[in-house]
């Protein structure tokens, strides 16, 4: 376990700058003018960073007042049965709402569940392992259509739903399974 | 889809909120102190509350949208100088038989594979700086195989599910806050957090490979 987690962490500190070493130098081997090449690239960062600006305004807005409302909380209310039936503890009911609406949001929400319960506890093993395991759904719908100025998503949303509804049932049934009091 | 979810998101909030003050301004005794609570009244109410949220969340889109330009060029810049000495191609080669699987209908020589990849090579190991730019250049490389310019191609939606549900090897930030808040053994979640993400990207891309096909045979009732 600790070894596995050495050689990830070494890989994540050295992938950036071997992808880096590696792409110029083959471009510069292989005869590519690596230096205008990478402007050109470069400048395409610009148009796509201002492209998503308005889709990103509409999401966040919409999102941060859902959460400033309290509606969450409201709806955990409403949902609770339901979770009753899968075994879920209805204190991270607001977690499993707030995961794939607000990437911040959950952040706060894992904390705060942790501080309250204590990080390991059950309930802070279930929202850690739901913040660690998927994510946040509507932000990157409305980042990534809006790079390209889609405006009619299909069923990109209900499908990235009932997949983070799944991810976050199996944290709850793996958590459950996995605990030791 | 959105259309709906993104104007009902914004009518709930507005009508609990206003039915909170509703509720509260029936309870407050209307004799006592009306000066000082005046003053706050935009922090008191739960719709100005609201307000303030929205209003936040519109500079906060902004700041993300630009801090990210700097990252963006970056990435763009490494990934057309590897398109060009020709690495992307030997990338999306190796990795082909899985790829045509999961998007038959593009060239597996094609810049979007690549660049697919490696969004998420990126994300699986929480590069998330890394990974949206390369994200968003797949993304623009799938909008020039899309007829459609202004509706999300199936291939699109078979990415971003992928990608929402992305497998994270080490979920850093959740191990980090475990750590900071007192957990003898703050990595505990990084098997079970794999197992989640593995759930939810084999329904996810089951959803979408369902849907696809359906909508196929409704086109094609011969078939």
């Amino acid at each position: 376990m600790e070894l596995i987690k050495t050689i990830i962490d070494w890989l994540s500190i050295l992938a950036i700058p071997f992808i880096i070493f590696l792409f110029l130098v083959t471009g510069y081997i292989k005869k590519v003018r690596v230096y205008e090449v990478f402007v050109d690239g470069a400048k395409e960062g610009f148009d796509i960073g201002v492209k998503i600006i308005p889709y990103l305004v509409a999401m966040l807005v919409a999102i941060a007042m859902f959460r400033a409302s309290g509606a969450i909380d409201i709806f955990g209310y409403l949902l609770s049965p339901l979770t009753d039936l899968i075994g879920m503890p209805s204190e991270v009911l607001p977690m499993a709402f707030m995961r794939p609406l607000s990437g911040s949001g959950s952040l706060g929400v894992m904390s705060e569940l942790m501080k309250t319960y204590g990080a390991d506890s059950l309930i802070g093993f279930i929202a850690s392992t739901m913040y660690g395991s998927t994510e946040t759904t509507f932000y990157v719908l409305a980042v990534y259509f809006g790079a390209v100025n889609i405006k009619n998503t299909r069923y990109a949303l209900p499908a990235g739903l009932i997949a983070d509804v799944a991810g976050l049932i199996t944290a709850v049934y793996i958590c459950r399974f996995l605990f030791i009091e | 889809m959105l259309n709906h979810i993104w104007i009902w998101l914004i009518i709930i909030s507005l009508l609990i909120a206003a039915g909170k003050d509703i509720y509260q301004e029936a309870l407050t005794d209307k004799s006592s102190g009306t000066e000082a609570v005046e003053k706050n009244l935009n922090e008191r109410t739960s719709l100005g509350q609201v307000t303030n949220a929205a209003l936040d969340a519109a500079g906060l889109a902004v700041k993300i949208a630009i801090g990210l330009i700097g990252i963006m060029a970056l990435w763009l810049g490494l990934m057309r100088v590897a398109e060009q000495a020709g690495m992307t191609n030997v990338l999306a080669r190796m990795v082909k038989p899985v790829t045509k699987r999961l998007f038959p209908s593009i060239p597996s020589d094609h810049p979007a594979i690549s660049a697919m990849l490696m969004n998420i090579s990126a994300s699986m190991l929480g590069l998330s700086n890394a990974a949206t730019p390369l994200g968003l250049k797949a993304m623009d490389e799938l909008q020039k195989l899309n007829p459609d310019k202004e509706r999300a191609s199936d291939d699109m939606i078979t990415f971003l599910v992928i990608n929402t549900s992305a497998i994270t090897l080490i979920p850093a930030t959740a191990i980090a806050i475990r750590a900071s808040l007192g957990s003898a053994n703050p990595q505990q979640i990084v098997i079970p957090s794999i197992i989640a993400a593995t759930m939810a990207t084999i329904v996810g891309v089951t959803t979408v490979k369902l849907i696809q096909f359906f909508k196929q045979k409704k086109q094609s009732p011969g078939n």
